[in-house]
C-alpha cells in the first residue's frame, strides 16, 4: 500500500505571532512549522505504516527551505519526500495549487492522498477536495478517524453536529482535522538519517498533464485586490480588584448601567 | 486557468445561493446567504436565485421565498438525500452549467467547504474561502495605466494568518465568482409571511460511479442546548477554568443572566465540552450582545471567533492576557470566586426588580 501525504511549510501563527513596530505580521521573527493537520494527517499514515508496511511518500510544494519540514517528515518516519519547487510556482492560490500537486502526484504511485483540512495560514480548506476533483477520485473531508480494510478506508467524517462513518474504495483522497491523532516525535535515529537522507526536488518540466495557464500567480483564478492587517479595537477597562467582591461590584455597575441586567 | 472571453463572462448573470438543508431542514446560513445576496444583486440590477438540493425537498421553496429569494431552483432526487460530495458537486455544478450565475455563494460550513473548492474545481472557476464581507467595486481597486479596471466585480474580504491579517479578493477574468461565507456574519432579512416566487425543477440526472462513497453509518450529536451562534449572551470558559466539572460555575452564571454556555478550542481539545460550543476560527463565529471571557486566554484564533461581540467582559488571573486587548471591560483575579460571586449578585438583581 501507498500512501503519500501533501504536507506545508507554514509560520507558526498559534501562540507566537509577531508584529513589525509599524503592525505589519514579522514573518522572519515567526517558526516555521509543518501544518498540524498534515503532521496528523502523517501520523495516520505512518500507523498505517506501522500496522500494514505501508510506503509513505511526502510531498510539498513550496520555496526550497520547505526541505525543511519533509526532513522533520523523514524524521518521524516518511519514508520518501518529493519537493516541488520553481519561480513559475509562485504566488498560486488554491487552484493553482492544487494543479500543481495533482501534476506531481499524476507521476506518483498511490492508492491514498492525504492532505490536512487546512493551513494554518490560509485557512481555506479548498487544495485537498479540489486536488482530488483535478485527479478524479473520491474524497472524505474532515477525516476524524481512519482505518483501512483491505482496499477500502473508513473514516469518520465530522459535521458541526453529527458524524458519518463512510467507506470509500482506494484510491481516494481524505482530509485529516489535527483531531484524528497525537504526532509522534521525530526519534533521534530518524534525525540523524533525515539529515542525509534523498528528496527528490521537481520544477515544473516534471509535473504531468498540467498546462501553463493553470500556474503560479498568472493561473490563479483569484487575484488579490488588497491586503492589510487587520484593524482591531482598542482595549477597554482593565481592573485589578483587591478582592473578588470588588471585581463582582465593578462587573454588576457595568452590567446595569448597560441595561444587560 | 485560462481568462474566459467577455462575451462569455457576459452570459452570466444573476447571484445564486446553496441553500444548504440537513435533514430536509434549512440551515441558518441559507437565509443568511439571501440577505447579503439581495445587497449584491440590488448593485448589480439582478436577481438572487437559491439552490436547495435534497431528497423530499419540494417545501423548502417557500420559505426560501419568504426570506427574499427570488427564483428557487430545486434539485430533488434520492441521490441527494444525505449530504455526499460527488452527488452535490454534480447537482450544484450542473446548475452551474445550466443558468450561469455571475456570483455563486455558498456557506462556509462542513458542507461548504467540502462542495465549494470541488464545485469550483469541476466548473473552472476560482473560490475564496470563508469570507466575512462581499462588496461589488472595481477591479484593480484604483485605476492601474495599462490595465482595463473592470466594474460590478465581488469583491470578497477574508481573514487569513489565523485572523491577523485580512485580504481582499476578486476573480475578475472567470464566471462564477465562487465564495464560501462565514455563518453568524451575514444579516437575514426579515422574512415576508405568503411571499412567493418562481419555483424551477432541475435534473441533472445521477448515475453511481467510482468517486461515490457510501455512508455506513449516522451519528447525531444529542445536544439539546441552544445554538451558540444564536445566543444573546454567551458565557464562555477556557482552559482556566480548570475542569469540565468546574463549568457548573459558568452554567449557573448563565442561568442566573439568561444566557448560554460556550468555550475556547483548548476545551474542546481537553473532551471537556462537545465542539459545537467552540467559540473560534476552527468553531463558530459569534456575536452575541454580551460575552463573557472566563478563563480564556485570548489566541487570535479565538479572538478572530467573538472580537465582534457588543461587549466584552473577560475575567482572567493573568494579567497580561491577549483577552484583555479586545475585552471592553477586564477584571484580573480568580474566575472560582469571582464567577460564583456574581451569579448570586446577579440573581438577586433580578429576583428584586
Amino acid at each position: 500500500m501507498k500512501v503519500v501525504v501533501c504536507i506545508k511549510q507554514v509560520p507558526d501563527t498559534k501562540g507566537g505571532v509577531k508584529f513589525n513596530p509599524d503592525g505589519t505580521l514579522d514573518r522572519g521573527a515567526m517558526l516555521a512549522i509543518m501544518n498540524p493537520d498534515d503532521k496528523a494527517g502523517l501520523e495516520a499514515a505512518l500507523r498505517l505504516k506501522d500496522q500494514y508496511g505501508a510506503e509513505v511518500t511526502v510531498l510539498t510544494m513550496g520555496l526550497p527551505k520547505a526541505e525543511d519540514v519533509l526532513r522533520e517528515a523523514m524524521a518521524m518516519g516518511a519514508d520518501k519526500a518529493v519537493l516541488v519547487t520553481d519561480r513559475v510556482l509562485g504566488g498560486a492560490d488554491t487552484w493553482a495549487t492544487s494543479t500543481t500537486l495533482s501534476g506531481a502526484l499524476r507521476n506518483m504511485d498511490y492508492d491514498l492522498i492525504i492532505t490536512g483540512r487546512q493551513a494554518i495560514d490560509g485557512d481555506t480548506a479548498q487544495v485537498g477536495p479540489q486536488i482530488a476533483e483535478h485527479l478524479g477520485i473520491p474524497v472524505i473531508s474532515y477525516a476524524e478517524e481512519l482505518k483501512v480494510d483491505g482496499n477500502k478506508v473508513i473514516v469518520k467524517r465530522q459535521y458541526e453536529d453529527r458524524y458519518h462513518m463512510i467507506e470509500a474504495k482506494m484510491p481516494c483522497l481524505i482530509t485529516a482535522l489535527a483531531e484524528l491523532n497525537d504526532p509522534r516525535y521525530m526519534t533521534p535515529g530518524g534525525i540523524f538519517d533525515a539529515y542525509d537522507a534523498e528528496i527528490t526536488v521537481w520544477g515544473r518540466n516534471d509535473l504531468k498533464d498540467i498546462d501553463d495557464s493553470n500556474l503560479g500567480l498568472n493561473g490563479s483564478p483569484t487575484k488579490i485586490a488588497k491586503a492589510s492587517d487587520k484593524v482591531r479595537k482598542g482595549a477597554g477597562e482593565k481592573v485589578v480588584p483587591d478582592s473578588p467582591d470588588e471585581g463582582v461590584s465593578y462587573i454588576m455597575d457595568k452590567l446595569l448601567t448597560k441595561h444587560i441586567i | 486557468m485560462a481568462d474566459m472571453a467577455k462575451e462569455v463572462i457576459e452570459q452570466y448573470k444573476g447571484v445564486f445561493v446553496f441553500a444548504q438543508q440537513i435533514d430536509n431542514e434549512l440551515s441558518g446560513i441559507a437565509f443568511e446567504l439571501i440577505g447579503k445576496a439581495k445587497v449584491l444583486a440590488a448593485d448589480l440590477d439582478t436577481q438572487v436565485t437559491a439552490v436547495v438540493l435534497g431528497s423530499g425537498i419540494k417545501d423548502l421553496a417557500k420559505p426560501l421565498a419568504e426570506y427574499g429569494a427570488d427564483r428557487v431552483i430545486v434539485v430533488d432526487d434520492p441521490a441527494l438525500k444525505e449530504y455526499m460530495t460527488e452527488p452535490y458537486t454534480h447537482a450544484l455544478a450542473s446548475v452551474i452549467n445550466e443558468f450561469k450565475p455571475e456570483i455563486m455563494l455558498v456557506g462556509a460550513t462542513a458542507i461548504g467547504r467540502d462542495l465549494g473548492p470541488c464545485v469550483s474545481a469541476r466548473v473552472g472557476t476560482g473560490l475564496t474561502a470563508d469570507c466575512t464581507s462581499l462588496d461589488i467595486g472595481d477591479f484593480p481597486l484604483n485605476p492601474i495605466p495599462g490595465k482595463e479596471q473592470l466594474h460590478k466585480q465581488l469583491l470578497m474580504t477574508r481573514p487569513a494568518f489565523g485572523g491577523n491579517t485580512i485580504a481582499t479578493i476578486a476573480c475578475p477574468y472567470n464566471r462564477p465568482q465562487m465564495a464560501t461565507v462565514r455563518p453568524g456574519v451575514m444579516q437575514k432579512c426579515d422574512p415576508v409571511a405568503g411571499a412567493t416566487c418562481e419555483v424551477v425543477d432541475f435534473n441533472p440526472g445521477f448515475e453511481k460511479n467510482h468517486k461515490y462513497v457510501e455512508i455506513k453509518d449516522i451519528v447525531k450529536a444529542v445536544s439539546d442546548t441552544v445554538d451558540i451562534m444564536d445566543a444573546k449572551i454567551l458565557v464562555s470558559g477556557g482552559r482556566g477554568v480548570g475542569s469540565p466539572e468546574n463549568f457548573k460555575i459558568l452554567e449557573d452564571l448563565a442561568g442566573a443572566i439568561g444566557g448560554t454556555v460556550s468555550c475556547s478550542r483548548a476545551v474542546v481539545d481537553s473532551g471537556w465540552k462537545p465542539k459545537d460550543l467552540q467559540v473560534g476560527q476552527t468553531g463558530k463565529t459569534v456575536r452575541p450582545n454580551v460575552y463573557f471571557a472566563i478563563g480564556i486566554s485570548g489566541a487570535i484564533q479565538h479572538v478572530a471567533g467573538m472580537e465582534e461581540a457588543d461587549l466584552i467582559i473577560a475575567i482572567n488571573k493573568d494579567e497580561d492576557a491577549p483577552i484583555f486587548d479586545v475585552a471592553d471591560y477586564g477584571i484580573v483575579g480568580d474566575l472560582n470566586k469571582i464567577v460564583p460571586a456574581l451569579t448570586e449578585q446577579i440573581k438577586e438583581a433580578v429576583a428584586n426588580k
